[in-house]
């Protein structure tokens, strides 16, 4: 298993190209159109100091945002086929994944790595939006199992940070068939009886929700996440009615019975501390 | 019924009108000028036709193009999931209802015997005419008939019953109360149920295989298609909407998703394509449906003697594999 073995170092070359924002810099804010000083918004973890809007945050600011002190260790994930279809829209698939991966430094759109939350070993796998859209491919399968089997053999629990257009199309039904098999990702944790839990960033949507991202122990969501399985412009064509207030938002589920809670962003380390500790040592007493 | 053609088949459908005005005239009482052809020559000149009929079929058939496929796929007179249910299950007993909030007929299943095996089979079924279209709506099912497939899956584990599902849905319903009442969780749980029971499970797609709608009840140990059926991660039109920026471009992306049943065999998606009958399945429905009987009682034997543990890890080094390197 070569992929446990060849650890890579996190990206710090990307994450200090991103501090290179001068310091003056001031940004408005999606939701209320106020103006916000960078680092006050760095330092708030990209919520909005003035309306507590939380805006899109990429994947590896996720990981030290996660783990105590920012301290992980990312795996290497297996490489998945190139282009298996042959796939050219109005683009090569492969120029774009050419472009992604330029644009990010990322080989795919998971990024997977370990450490402690609260104290508690855990495997954290995100799904990188800034990459194609967070879509899942076989990269993003295989990386998922990858997740799991790495939380197995750790005793760890496996805590997934969704952010997601849904299935990769440029993959054609290789995507589609990543559906089952990240649900057997998750099924690996549940006959471990290591906890699985699910934290739904915006927006989470299509063949990701209607998979691994609706199976989880616990399921969190981000303040006023985009979480769905259809697309509301699909919905408003199919039904021709207008969408509820607050349609398809983190509180919506959570009213829906979906969710077990909404977890503002700077709450999150903490609360998978306790759950983890909770579930952990539960499952620590059943396995004995 | 009076067939319906496809745009492509209109050379077949002029050949098949005169075909039909031809045999008018033979059983029309003879002309009073007595200058009527003779019955001989008339009865020649259908055979000639029919011959011509079958050529023409043939030909297209042979080498339809993806997007044509989508058109025979989707074919108001295919054959659908209660066609085959009538046909090929004995003793057949429907079961209802999730258990929690309804009943939805856009899933329809129930316990019967496949060659006298009992079995559990589940379908996704379109209707055929408005008011059953309706009723089953569409084929699309809510979250509430992906719980009901759930429920029976995990009643087949419970007896030991194969379960052989029937595939045909443009998707899952798209709607505000699907979203409301979980369309996501209810997908992602039946695939679970799917990867997860102790019996044989085999699916075929025996018309649309519709993204999320049809992987959730083909997680299974053999994948078989129609022929002509098409399986894809997103309708050809949505594809086409988001990647081209302009729907009119789906045949384009019905030819670049690789949705045809040759396709997903050769990328080692799918097990099996089942042969159609020339001119597709709707033109003689019984001998389609006796090809998939034939194709699952030939997929059975193999399945019911493995051990539980050996199908399930069968089952899921099936799927593990299905985008891994080499």
């Amino acid at each position: 298993m070569s992929w446990l073995t060849t650890y890579v170092r996190p990206k710090i070359r990307n994450l200090l190209g991103k501090r290179e924002v001068p310091d003056n810099l001031w940004v408005q804010c999606d939701a209320c159109k106020q103006m916000i000083f960078v680092k006050d918004l760095e330092k708030n973890l990209k919520v909005c100091p003035h309306c507590s809007h939380h805006m899109r945050a990429d994947a590896a600011e996720r990981l030290a945002w996660t783990f105590d002190d920012g301290q992980y260790t990312r795996i290497e994930l297996p490489k998945a086929p190139h282009d298996p279809l042959g796939f050219r829209d109005r683009k090569r698939y492969p120029d774009r994944l050419k472009e992604a991966r330029a644009a990010t430094g990322h080989d795919d759109a998971l990024m997977v790595a370990h450490g402690t939350i609260g104290g508690e070993p855990a495997v954290v796998a995100v799904l990188a939006f800034e990459f194609l859209s967070g879509t899942m491919g076989a990269a993003v399968g295989e990386g998922l199992v990858a997740a799991a089997r790495l939380a197995v053999l750790q005793k760890a629990a496996l805590v997934v940070f969704t952010a997601s257009g849904g299935a990769r199309m440029q993959e054609g039904m290789i995507s589609l068939m990543q559906m089952p098999r990240s649900v057997i990702a998750r099924q690996m944790l549940r006959e471990a009886k290591l906890p699985y839990i699910v934290v739904l960033t915006n927006p989470t949507t299509g063949g990701v929700t209607a998979s691994f991202a609706m199976l989880g122990d616990v399921q969190i969501a981000e303040p006023n996440a985009l979480i769905g399985f259809a697309g509301q412009r699909v919905i408003q064509q199919t039904v021709r009615e207008t969408l509820p207030e607050g349609f398809q938002r983190s509180e919506y589920l959570l009213d829906h019975g979906m969710l077990d809670m909404v977890v503002a962003r700077r709450e999150l380390p903490g609360r998978l501390g306790t759950l983890i500790a909770l579930l952990g040592h539960g499952a620590a007493k059943v396995a004995a | 019924m009076t067939r319906q053609f496809l745009d492509f088949e209109k050379p077949v459908a002029e050949l098949e009108q005169r075909i039909d005005s031809l045999r008018e005239t033979m059983a029309a009482p003879p002309a009073v000028s007595g200058e009527a052809a003779p019955a001989i020559d008339v009865a020649a000149e259908i055979a000639q036709l029919e011959d011509k009929v079958d050529r023409q079929l043939r030909a297209t058939y042979a080498k339809l193009t993806p997007a044509q496929k989508v058109q025979v796929a989707r074919h108001a007179q295919r054959p659908h999931a209660l066609d085959y249910i009538a046909r090929l299950i004995t003793d057949f007993v429907p079961l209802a209802g999730d258990r929690a909030f309804a009943e939805d007929q856009a899933v329809v299943g129930g316990i019967g015997r496949f060659e006298g095996q009992p079995v559990v089979v589940i379908g996704t079924e379109r209707g055929f005419d408005t008011e059953s279209r309706i009723r089953h709506n569409f084929g699309m099912a809510k979250p509430e008939g992906y719980r009901k497939a759930r429920r029976l899956i995990e009643l087949a584990g419970r007896f030991g019953l194969p379960i052989l599902t029937l595939v045909d849905t443009s998707g899952a319903f798209p709607g505000i109360e699907a979203e409301a009442r979980g369309q996501a969780e209810a997908i992602a749980a039946s695939i679970d149920a799917c990867l997860t029971a102790p019996v044989p499970l085999i699916a075929t797609v025996i018309g649309e295989g519709g993204s999320g709608g049809a992987i959730a009840l083909a997680a299974a140990d053999r994948i078989l298609m129609l022929e002509h059926a098409i399986y894809s991660v997103i309708s050809p039109e949505g594809c086409a909407a988001i990647l081209w920026r302009d729907a009119a471009q789906a045949p384009v992306a019905a030819e670049a998703l690789k949705l045809t049943a040759a396709d997903l065999q050769r990328l080692h998606l799918i097990d099996t394509v089942i042969g159609e009958p020339i001119g597709g399945a709707h033109r003689e429905p019984n001998a389609v449906i006796d090809a998939v009987g034939r194709a699952i009682a030939s997929a059975l034997p193999d399945l019911l003697a493995l051990r539980p543990e050996a199908l399930l890890a069968q089952r899921r080094e099936k799927f593990l594999a299905m985008g891994r390197l080499g």
